[in-house]
């Protein structure tokens, strides 16, 4: 076989390994949806690690699970996001670092340890076709993905890369992500709707934490607490920006995630900051949030710092 | 000028358009020009659409018209929260409604049988009509497509007579076959690819919406009519329908 045509190739799948960049953007009003790393802080830091272009496609991995691969020819990898208890033949793997495979060497994932979605970034990007301007894998639309059919990653699947001399880098100690503790504050930028809410709605809204539920996924993450009621049952279907925490008729938020559909029809509160929909991708079910507003321009100051550290 | 035209004209000058701008997220904005929903809205959601998409530029990233809405995300990195307010009144001062005869009329050959439209006997007969006659009156209009969303190419549409109109199911299917052709409530639309639904599926259509929708040219557009079109068995088969019938019962 070609070098060029070596890769990594998986020998088991995960629960849900997805080829990810940083989204599908432009085409929301085709009815496409965004896609992208869900926990975007992380995966720029895995891209930055080889010196890739902050978007090059890369894993986005959740949970482990026993994920395997083997390399056919000698890689620098780069990991960061949830501690997955990533093994390298048998030795730990420390996150947010990049690393080098030998020919033969297996790289497993185990369960996660801290966080829910490890991002593995290859040199100058994973191959992969692009559909609408995006390597963005998304299972719901059969968009993306290695075979263009938005399925995740399967045993046999053979993952090949771009460049060839990646840099070495690390992660500067207080810079680097940080995966979420339970009592973490997200915030969140108010949005119109939220005079529909009763005052009583809103004081639980903001002053006791909600719990992450199980039903939770690309598409909306569930929160759970006190049933949230207002004036407005349902609104005339609408755009529905990241992040969106939208409440249906049993007052239970759900956040909108990066694979939302594009236009839905329950009254907000608002929508997470970008930085707090980061947060909240690595929050496990039963991990408690504060839901903290912030004004947008605040919002976009911390937003626009965290793109520095990146310069 | 004919008089068709003329009472166009007046209608576009009786309607003024209110509109507010609200904040969505923190670098998302929602235009809103209408509280309630109308075909006469599509002009001015359209035009509004086209002027915002020139005004913002490359400040734009994504732009999500809707019923009554126009959901604006653009790039903080060169508009702050104030600024990209402050644009889009500049972009919509003056605001005129488009032709709304420019959009297309797409004609939807559509196989109703109840093998594919399990629905077609319940809606019927809430609307106290036989099936035949449910399959004309689902016929005899061009629905305005309003919107496009929930999946690649899906176009929501209305309005269906009031006669018709049927609540979404109590428990959606996992499974919808891709071109099944349903309503719920008032609106009408078709799925472009096998997803879970809970609307009530009529019949099913072989025209293929997703792979428009996949190279990034949908088949409907926001301002397009649509008009089905009633074909048998042996039509839709010829044109290479899939006639496997619907799994699921709700």
């Amino acid at each position: 076989m070609n070098e060029a045509h070596k890769g990594l190739v998986v020998k088991q799948a995960g629960p849900l390994t997805l080829i990810q960049d940083a989204g599908r953007f432009g085409v929301g009003h085709l009815g496409v949806t965004q896609g992208g790393a869900a926990d975007w802080i992380s995966f720029r830091w895995a891209n930055w690690l080889l010196g890739n272009a902050l978007n090059s496609a890369a894993l986005e991995i959740v949970m482990g699970g026993g994920l395997s691969f083997e390399t056919e020819r000698e890689v620098r990898l780069a990991l960061t996001g949830a501690d997955l208890d990533a093994q390298l033949d048998g030795k730990p793997l420390a996150p947010n670092t990049s690393f080098k495979l030998l020919p033969g060497q297996r790289l497993v994932f185990r369960q996660p340890r801290q966080g829910l979605r490890a991002y593995l970034a290859f040199p100058g990007g994973l191959n992969a076709p692009e559909v609408l301007g995006s390597r963005a894998c998304t299972a719901r639309e059969q968009l993306g993905g290695l075979h263009e059919d938005g399925k995740p990653i399967n045993v046999g699947d053979r993952l090949t890369w771009k460049g060839t001399a990646p840099a070495v880098r690390r992660i500067p100690e207080s810079q680097g992500p940080r995966m979420p503790a339970s009592g973490c504050r997200l915030p969140i930028v108010l949005g119109s709707q939220i005079a529909s809410f009763s005052g009583h709605a809103l004081f639980q809204a903001f002053n006791q934490p909600w719990t992450v539920d199980n039903r939770a996924d690309r598409m909306g993450v569930r929160l759970t607490g006190p049933a949230l009621h207002g004036s407005l049952k349902g609104i005339i279907s609408e755009g529905i920006p990241l992040g969106a925490v939208q409440v249906p008729p049993d007052g239970q938020p759900i956040v909108l995630m990066n694979d939302r559909q594009t236009i839905g029809g329950y009254p907000r509160l608002g929508a997470l900051t970008p930085i707090a929909c980061a947060t909240l991708a690595q929050c496990l079910p039963g991990t408690q949030v504060w839901l903290t507003p912030v004004s947008a321009s605040q919002a976009q100051d911390d937003y626009r710092h965290q793109l520095t550290v990146w310069r | 000028m004919n008089p068709i035209t003329e009472k166009r004209t007046e209608r576009r000058a009786e309607r003024r358009i209110e509109m507010r701008v609200e904040t969505a997220a923190m670098d998302a904005l929602m235009v809103r020009l209408f509280d309630t929903i109308d075909e006469a809205n599509m002009a001015w959601v359209i035009a509004a659409d086209q002027k915002l998409r020139s005004t913002f530029g490359s400040a734009l990233i994504d732009l999500v018209p809707s019923y009554t809405t126009l959901l604006l995300h653009y790039d903080c990195q060169q508009l702050t929260h104030s600024e990209a307010i402050q644009l889009i009144h500049k972009a919509l001062s003056g605001l005129t409604p488009v032709d709304t005869q420019a959009g297309e009329l797409h004609d939807i050959p559509v196989w109703y049988n109840e093998s594919v439209g399990p629905e077609l006997p319940m809606v019927a007969k809430r609307a106290g009509l036989s099936i035949d006659d449910l399959i004309a009156q689902h016929c005899n209009h061009d629905y305005c497509v309003f919107a496009l969303g929930f999946a690649p190419g899906y176009g929501f549409m209305g309005l269906v007579d009031e006669s018709l109109a049927t609540p979404r199911l109590k428990t959606p299917r996992r499974k919808v076959a891709a071109g099944s052709v349903g309503i719920a409530d008032r609106q009408t639309a078709i799925y472009p690819l096998l997803s879970p639904g809970g609307w009530n599926i009529l019949g099913r259509t072989n025209v293929p919406l997703f792979e428009h929708a996949k190279r990034g040219d949908p088949l409907f557009r926001p301002g397009d009519k649509v008009r089905f079109r009633a074909i048998s068995r042996e039509e839709f088969e010829a044109d290479g329908g899939d006639t496997t019938p619907m799994e699921e019962r709700p």
